[in-house]
């Protein structure tokens, strides 16, 4: 009880400022048209009520941190045995693993045939997503690059379809590979000039780049159409055979659901390759790695190509699904949504980026009420998440090994 | 076997007013192990700075002569092409991959010598499987000899400090320089730590091949391991000899090592 | 060479740079103490402009004259502003001061969303119109149209706050500790410099500024929206960048050569690119000046 009272007032005194610093913004609503004010008591209340539990709760969670607890507590609630169950060591065996892959696997080539079309365009929308979180992954996670402009390659990829098959009756198939190899020389090109530059410089230049890229689409009209886009792109045909709408959201899906798993194969080689240590030797100390024999330019700028190459990749299949693209799709808004998924999903992590892309994209669907709230909740998950778990739901997990007196094993470490 | 390996001629090094180094010379014979002494600001990492390519002198030669090869002057190339010419370093301050396993700091002082890219990286092809796998066994072996093989999958920054510095040489080895440079490798270490150190230094040398230079303050450590020592101050290079003739050099002891040195 | 528009131009660029120069020196403050992007820094200007007009409307109803309409609206609005910023940094950067910088930035970008977002649902979306507050002034009549009364405005006002701004930072006990903790804040604290109170100062001297810069531009374009925060907010940075971030005469220098340039490359060469000129010239100056162009090169000490 002692406690409770200056906890009371703390939690009192910042809901009181709360209620000051909203009340011109969320209580006082004027409309200049018609010269009216309307006053939303309401408004005040909910915040002096939201303010006061809120704080309180921060405050917990601040000194937790600071003690380095875990946050949640889940001992008090679930029975012991339940809890020394690791899950993350439970799935790194491989009898668990496999199995629980052909489920998955199984499951998600059942999918689009079980849930229905509108289903599974979305989640075709959230697996080009996991594609995108996995490409940039390779530039910011394991690169440290702070590119803030990967919509720019995603536009690359999108045109290079939309453009090519509109005029010249380009393949959906030559286009594909085609979108992401000019994303890739296009990562080259921009990477050239930014070599130099740290950190936070890097980052507002990538964002130029991306931005001076949308601004030359929207006025550019004879390349690009202006900000009418391009319309009537053609879905991908199957063997040469044009498909109704509903066929192609599954062969879409199917396409999407075979990329992802290519990307994630390919990804994780990169990752585990000299060249994937050389981008984390370059994050980590890119002194450093010189003095080891790092050739920093060309780490880099692979590390900015190859990042690119999904992004152009997943454009091409944007056209493809949505047949209609225009310059607003590839807003700041576009890279920062794919930064909000590997930063919520834990950066580096393969199923942290899943995860994300997952929450990020069917979540706002299955809580239709919240759609108005979305960025809001955006917002507050990016500044929560770096406070208190900055590693992302799936931390990374560093590969491990076991030295035997005869050979070798990879341990765990195995996400 | 007495030939010099590193040869630094007349190198001045200035940042714009400052002028670092002065008309330093000096040279470094296969198999040597030679200390770099001076007091704090003497020039003694920019000298070092300058031989592994991170700037250029602003006048000078630095040449090597690794054993077997050719005579090259490096003054002007990039770090990693130095790196990969077979000088490699440690640094004053510890600059590890703080949040890589210690074993994977190892494996990246094997980055120049490995071939695959980025489609040996993607197909795994036998040549890249045999690559990494050798990279791996290699590691480990360099992590044995330095004594750290049980800290293979800790996180380089929970390693305690001795342990740290220990991994910066480790991973230096794994670049198979033939010339060695230590940047204050005894910074911060305790007595026993230092001792571990000078007989690591000198088994590097005896049964890795690898000359050494080091930058140091521990005069103990200095006297003990080196053969020869450069003395600079203020840039410039105010004596050179074996240890006992160091100790007895006015000069010296007048810059610098005063009441320090115990017989 | 028609001179006319020439000096149109000219006034309109400097009307520009004004306003970007009183944003661009509270992200350059902020980063130069805390070393972090405040990517929220533009909504904290919009916030401003919205208070601004909230208060004005409010009070135009009751028949006040103008001119103290708009003195009390830019207060109240300094005011919030100031404690939007301040809040800000207590919620998401200050739990993050030992962070990396990636975190940082994140939750910054995170912190900006947020508030477009909040001033987007309990406001509007649309437009919404700045009541005129700045009455004509007479003497401007003889300059046929060049010069606004705004405008006019615009100019003294940044004159003055950019000198006391000066003086604060030369002359004054605060302006000492912020140099100081901005240069090492390890050493500062232990000269007894109170680093949080210091940083708390910094964002709130700097949200003024952009909340001054808000209700000038408003008076002048004659509406906001919520999203002006977020565009303002990045030609402003670029500004800073530009100047070298860190550094409060390039933030000024940075924010003039901005305005300017946009201004005649507009007038010249395109409107349709206006945005682009902002970010070609920063790539072109990073490229040959990485530390921008009062930028202290930051040599790594190896």
């Amino acid at each position: 009880m002692k406690k409770l009272l200056p906890e009371l007032k703390k939690s009192f005194v910042t809901a009181l400022w709360f209620v000051f610093l909203t009340f011109p913004i969320l209580v006082i609503k004027v409309n200049t048209v018609r010269n009216t004010i309307l006053w939303r008591w309401a408004n005040m209340i909910a915040v002096f009520v939201m303010t006061m539990i809120f704080s309180w709760v921060w405050r917990r969670l601040l000194e937790k941190r600071a003690r380095g607890e875990r946050l949640v507590d889940l001992s008090r609630v679930l029975p012991r045995n339940l809890l020394d169950i690791d899950i993350k060591t439970v799935f790194a065996r491989k009898k668990v693993s496999r199995p629980a892959l052909v489920v998955l696997l199984v499951l998600a080539v059942l999918f689009p045939f079980i849930a229905g079309m509108y289903q599974t365009n979305i989640v075709t929308t959230a697996l080009m997503y996991v594609i995108l979180g996995l490409g940039l992954n390779i530039v910011i996670s394991l690169g440290g690059l702070l590119q803030l402009g990967y919509a720019a390659f995603y536009a690359v990829g999108a045109y290079t379809y939309g453009i090519l098959n509109t005029r010249f009756g380009l393949n959906f198939w030559i286009a594909l590979p085609l979108g992401a190899v000019l994303a890739m020389l296009f990562g080259i090109l921009l990477g050239f000039p930014v070599l130099r530059l740290k950190g936070d410089y890097l980052a507002i230049v990538t964002l130029g780049f991306a931005e001076i890229c949308r601004i030359v689409l929207e006025n550019w009209n004879d390349f690009s159409s202006g900000p009418s886009g391009i319309n009537k792109i053609a879905r991908p045909p199957l063997f040469g055979i044009k498909l109704t709408v509903p066929q192609s959201v599954i062969y879409l899906y199917f396409i999407t659901l075979a990329l992802v798993v290519l990307t994630v194969f390919v990804v994780r080689r990169l990752e585990n390759s000299r060249l994937g240590r050389a981008w984390e030797a370059m994050r980590e100390d890119s002194v450093a790695s010189e003095a080891m024999g790092v050739n920093l330019t060309i780490t880099k700028l692979s590390a900015f190509a190859l990042g690119a190459f999904w992004a152009g990749l997943v454009g091409v299949l944007f056209a493809a699904k949505t047949t209609f693209i225009n310059p607003a799709s590839f807003t700041l808004m576009e890279s920062i949504l794919v930064l909000c998924i590997i930063v919520l999903g834990g950066m580096g992590s393969t199923a942290g980026v899943i995860i994300g892309a997952l929450i990020i994209i069917l979540l706002p669907e299955y809580l239709r009420a919240f759609t108005q709230y979305r960025m809001l909740l955006y917002g507050s998950i990016l500044i929560l998440m770096m406070v208190f778990r900055p590693g992302g739901i799936i931390p990374k997990v560093r590969k491990s090994y076991v030295f035997k007196a005869d050979g070798k094993i990879e341990g765990a470490g195995h996400e | 076997m007495s030939d010099s390996i590193l040869d630094a001629k007349n190198v001045t090094m200035n940042f714009g007013g400052l002028r670092a180094l002065n008309n330093v010379s000096m040279s470094i014979r296969q198999g040597e192990i030679v200390a770099l002494i001076g007091p704090n600001g003497a020039g003694k990492t920019t000298f070092f700075n300058c031989v592994t390519g991170v700037y250029p002198p602003s006048e000078g030669t630095i040449t090597i002569t690794p054993p077997g090869k050719s005579q090259e002057v490096i003054n002007g190339l990039a770090p990693h092409v130095v790196a990969e010419k077979g000088l490699a370093r440690t640094f004053q301050n510890i600059r590890l991959f703080q949040n890589m396993t210690v074993l994977e700091n190892v494996m990246i002082g094997r980055h120049a010598r490995l071939k695959s890219g980025i489609l040996g990286a993607i197909f795994r092809d036998g040549s890249t499987r045999e690559e990494e796998e050798k990279v791996i066994h290699d590691s480990y072996e360099i992590l044995k000899k330095i004594e750290l093989e049980k800290y293979v999958n800790e996180v380089a920054k929970n390693l305690p400090y001795g342990a740290q510095r220990l991994l910066e040489i480790a991973r230096a080895l794994a670049t198979e320089p033939f010339l060695l440079l230590l940047d204050e490798p005894a910074a911060g270490m305790n007595p026993k730590e230092t001792g571990h150190l000078d007989d690591l230094i000198v088994r590097i040398r005896d049964t890795e091949k690898v000359t050494i230079f080091l930058i140091e303050h521990d005069m103990s450590l200095v006297m003990r391991v080196s053969e020869r020592i450069y003395v600079v101050d203020y840039g410039q290079l105010i004596a050179e000899g074996t240890p006992a003739e160091i100790k007895r050099n006015p000069v010296v002891i007048k810059a610098y090592l005063g009441e320090e040195v115990n017989a | 060479m028609d001179l006319n528009y020439l000096l149109q131009l000219f006034i309109s660029g400097m009307t520009r740079g004004s306003i970007y120069a009183l944003i661009a020196l509270g992200y350059t403050m902020v980063y130069g103490i805390v070393q972090l992007i405040n990517f929220a820094h533009g909504e904290i200007y919009m916030i401003g402009a919205f208070t601004a007009l909230i208060v004005a409307t409010v009070l135009n109803m009751t028949g006040m004259p103008g001119i103290y309409v708009f003195a009390i609206a830019m207060a109240v609005a300094i005011v919030y502003s100031a404690a939007y910023g301040f809040t800000m940094e207590k919620i998401a950067y200050k739990p993050l001061r030992n962070a990396p910088r990636l975190s940082a930035l994140i939750s910054a970008i995170g912190m900006s969303y947020f508030l477009q977002n909040y001033v987007l649902l309990a406001q509007t979306s649309d437009f919404v119109s700045f009541p005129r507050l700045i009455p004509k002034f007479r003497f401007l009549e003889g300059a046929g149209g060049m010069l606004s009364s705004t405008q006019v405005v615009i100019f003294l006002v940044t004159a003055v706050v950019m000198v006391l701004l000066t003086l604060l930072i030369k002359f004054t006990k605060i302006g000492k500790a912020m140099r100081a903790t901005a240069q090492d804040k390890t050493m500062a604290l232990l000269v007894g410099i109170n680093i949080n109170q210091i940083i708390a100062v910094t964002f709130v001297i700097g949200s003024a500024m952009a909340a001054i810069g808000g209700v000038l531009i408003s008076s002048h374009v004659g509406q906001i929206n919520f999203y002006i925060g977020f565009i303002a907010g990045i030609k402003a940075f670029v500004a800073a960048v530009l100047g070298g971030i860190g550094s409060i005469p390039g933030a000024v220098l940075g924010s003039f050569v901005l305005g300017l340039t946009e201004s005649f490359g507009t007038g010249y060469i395109s409107s349709d690119y206006e945005d682009v000129f902002a970010f070609i010239i920063l790539v072109l100056i990073l490229i040959f000046r990485p530390s921008g162009l009062l930028g202290k090169s930051q040599k790594e000490k190896i």
